[in-house]
């Protein structure tokens, strides 16, 4: 028999995901890619958090809190991405770049 | 199951790492979407059938559209001319690779994550899981539900308001 998945398996890749995405953040310039890195950085914590409720099975199911906790997070990352995109295209209006490296005004 | 395992794990994070080099935006938001697709795939592998739908649904289609739509819109070009500052990359590397670094100490030190799944019941005893997140969200999390509906609404009316032509 092959060796059987763990859970630290999944909190490898969801680790793994993470740091991809912040290194994104912190390697990218354009505002529209820095949003999605932050994307996936939330995606990678809603993989642990399923994972964690399939490795606490309970009742014969999984946990289904973690179930519902990714609903809400689903749900306010839908929120927070029509917002965050309002305010990049008000910023686009104003400033006409998406560049982060030029919007540098509250600069110390 | 490994084998799924592993495909879809690569799938996400070739995904991710396209994000991350890809210049053109409209290439990186279609990683994103393979990434995601890859996500879903092991939410469906750890029996969240009902979350792997969602995040296809939502991530996928409706918060990468919204991206896709921006990108459109707004018109962003390939970053072109000088490439990512060697500062950005050397800082990024070492916090990534610091972080990776950290989490295999944490793992490999801890046995909370040395375990193999537990057997789910099937038949009779098995109930669907959107059946059962149902009855949580609307006895158990009711409160929950109700501030993530306002949030819902503020964010539309903060929307519209944000994407007026002028604010008075």
């Amino acid at each position: 028999m092959e060796t059987a998945i763990t859970l630290n398996h999944y909190l490898y890749v969801s680790g793994v995901l993470f740091a991809i995405g912040l290194a994104g953040v912190l390697v990218r310039r354009n505002l529209i890619v820095i949003f999605m890195c932050l994307e996936l950085m939330l995606s990678a914590a809603s993989l642990t958090l399923v994972a964690f409720s399939r490795y606490h099975a309970a009742e014969g199911g999984p946990d289904y809190d973690g179930h519902v906790f990714l609903f809400f997070i689903i749900t306010v990352a839908a929120a927070e991405v029509a917002v965050g995109l309002a305010i990049i295209v008000a910023l686009f209006r104003s400033r006409e770049t998406t560049d982060v490296t030029e919007i540098d005004s509250m600069k110390f | 199951m490994p084998f799924f395992f592993y495909f879809f794990s690569a799938l996400a994070l070739i995904g991710g790492i396209g994000v991350v080099v890809y210049r053109n935006p409209v290439t990186a938001a279609f990683s994103m979407i393979v990434s995601f697709l890859g996500l879903a795939a092991l939410f469906i592998l750890l029996n969240a059938y009902l979350v792997g739908i969602l995040q296809i649904l939502v991530y996928a289609g409706a918060i990468m559209v919204l991206f896709l739509f921006i990108i459109m819109l707004l018109d962003v070009r390939e970053e072109t001319g000088k490439s990512f500052p060697f500062t950005a990359i050397a800082g990024a590397g070492t916090i990534g690779v610091g972080f990776i670094a950290l989490l295999i100490v944490v793992l490999t030190k801890s046995d909370i994550g040395a375990i193999s799944a537990p057997v789910l019941a099937v038949g009779d005893a098995a109930t669907s899981d959107v059946h059962q997140i149902g009855i949580k969200l609307f006895s158990e999390y009711w409160f929950p539900i109700q501030i993530v509906g306002i949030l819902l609404l503020v964010a539309t009316v903060g929307v519209v308001v944000l994407s007026k032509k002028e604010l008075k």
